[in-house]
């Protein structure tokens, strides 16, 4: 990339653009009868804490992603709850959603989705 | 290169250019509670003791957060030199009882008069302390329009031993000790024009009445709704007063709701949480304040979530009964 190319997170518009899709999102995660037993914990604000961290890392932006911790934070679910594919499937079904709702072009929600994808076997501790 | 100094429990620490205070705080080997380092998880938060921070070190902080000069420590790339606390830190202050009045068979309304001024905002809550010790928090009933007066609203609980002794053997004349006021289920006059909805079960009634005086002093100019539940009549109080006031300001609407039983006239049938939400199915731009049992303020605040208010506008007290009320 040359520098004057601007990264995915700044064509999506930054901060601003994970701030509008983060409630977005989590409403309509809430709203899935299929996973929302995953997120049935109480304090909604770290929560969606969490929600934005991983957009900001799914929309290209700066973030301390590590494989490992995605690991950690989901075995529980995995071990526990059969958390697996068909719920992975709904969460990237609802993030492209939020972002066809944001009016953002599909190039770009092809990349976020990319990103997002990538995390999968970290997930799912594959 | 050129320094700043962070002032932190008296302790003064260089902070370098280019370097966060979080950072400066870490390498001198003071314990700070952190995690991402980029402004999602909100764990360094810290509150700044001379006025306010550099904004973007606010970033993504409730509105009243800012107000209170909070910032979030691995943001914050200082200007100037600050002195800098704990988000959590307080201190107790004295205050004598001049009230004591019953507002139902179980709900007592306690008057302080603070010997300082208190800086409080109507709908944060204190705890108050007895002289050996035993502490609760109680939310702050009145408006700040009293400088030195304290309401609250005490329920008597079975077994409660600070609400029995309350009731039974704390008199007019004596004295009690207040913490600095906490919280963040108040009032800011910045929004006069977006609507509001109150919802409240038992004394979670204390802090709306003082967020609503407030907000009607302050000309709030939409729509104030009130919903106030209890499982039965006998379990409500201000009934009368509330529809006073809403008689006085036409875009203030007061609704007393019970859950069990029949209700009679004027009082609606059903939880007060559903009651309200059902009501308003659209909340979107609307500002949430949700007080009382912490099941009905979490069920609401995903409703109301659910409904469109965005979470950052929606604020709650959940009133926790002490672990050790049974001791």
């Amino acid at each position: 990339m040359t520098e004057n190319t601007p990264s995915l997170y700044e064509q999506l518009g930054g901060e601003a653009a994970v701030n509008a899709a983060v409630d977005i999102f989590y409403r309509k995660v809430l709203a899935d009868y299929r996973i929302n037993r995953f997120f049935n914990n109480t304090d909604m604000e770290r929560q969606a804490a969490k929600q934005k961290a991983f957009l900001t890392m799914a929309f290209g932006g700066p973030n301390n992603y590590t494989g490992t911790d995605m690991r950690t934070a989901h075995a529980h679910l995995v071990e526990k709850f059969g958390l697996d594919d068909s719920h992975f499937d709904a969460v990237m079904e609802h993030l492209t959603a939020t972002l066809k709702e944001l009016n953002a072009p599909q190039n770009l929600i092809d990349q976020v989705a990319a990103i997002a994808e990538s995390t999968r076997d970290d997930v799912l501790n594959r | 290169m050129s320094t700043t100094t962070i002032t932190f429990e008296d302790r003064p620490v260089a902070c370098q250019t280019g370097e966060s205070v979080l950072d400066a705080l870490l390498r001198e080997h003071i314990d700070i509670p952190h995690g991402c380092k980029q402004g999602a998880c909100q764990s360094c938060m810290m509150k700044s003791l001379d006025g306010a921070p550099p904004p973007e070190a606010q970033n993504g902080l409730k509105d009243v957060l800012r107000h209170q000069n909070h910032f979030l420590a691995c943001l914050c790339y200082p200007q100037r030199d600050m002195r800098v606390g704990r988000h959590t830190s307080q201190q107790f202050n004295r205050a004598t009882v001049i009230g004591k009045q019953p507002l139902n068979s179980e709900t007592l309304l306690l008057t302080l008069h603070c010997h300082g001024v208190m800086d409080f905002h109507a709908g944060q809550f204190v705890h108050l302390k007895r002289a050996d010790g035993l502490s609760r928090s109680y939310s702050i009933a009145n408006s700040r329009r009293h400088a030195h007066r304290l309401s609250f609203h005490i329920r008597r609980l079975p077994g409660g031993r600070f609400s029995e002794w309350a009731h039974g053997e704390l008199n007019v004349g004596d004295d009690i000790e207040v913490s600095d006021p906490q919280g963040l289920c108040y009032y800011l006059p910045d929004d006069k024009e977006r609507n509001m909805l109150l919802i409240g079960t038992g004394s979670g009634l204390a802090p709306l009445a003082g967020i609503i005086e407030e907000a009607l002093h302050q000309g709030h100019s939409s729509e104030i709704h009130l919903y106030h539940g209890s499982r039965e009549v006998d379990g409500l109080y201000w009934v009368d007063e509330m529809r006073e006031l809403a008689q006085r300001h036409a875009h203030f609407h007061y609704t007393p709701c019970i859950s069990r039983g029949n209700a009679p006239q004027g009082i609606a049938q059903g939880r007060a949480n559903d009651v309200a939400l059902a009501a308003i199915p659209q909340l979107k731009d609307w500002r949430l304040y949700l007080c009382g049992h912490p099941d009905m303020v979490n069920q609401s605040k995903r409703q109301a979530f659910m409904q469109g208010a965005r979470l950052q506008d929606i604020h709650s007290d959940a009133f926790h009964v002490a672990s050790s009320t049974q001791e």
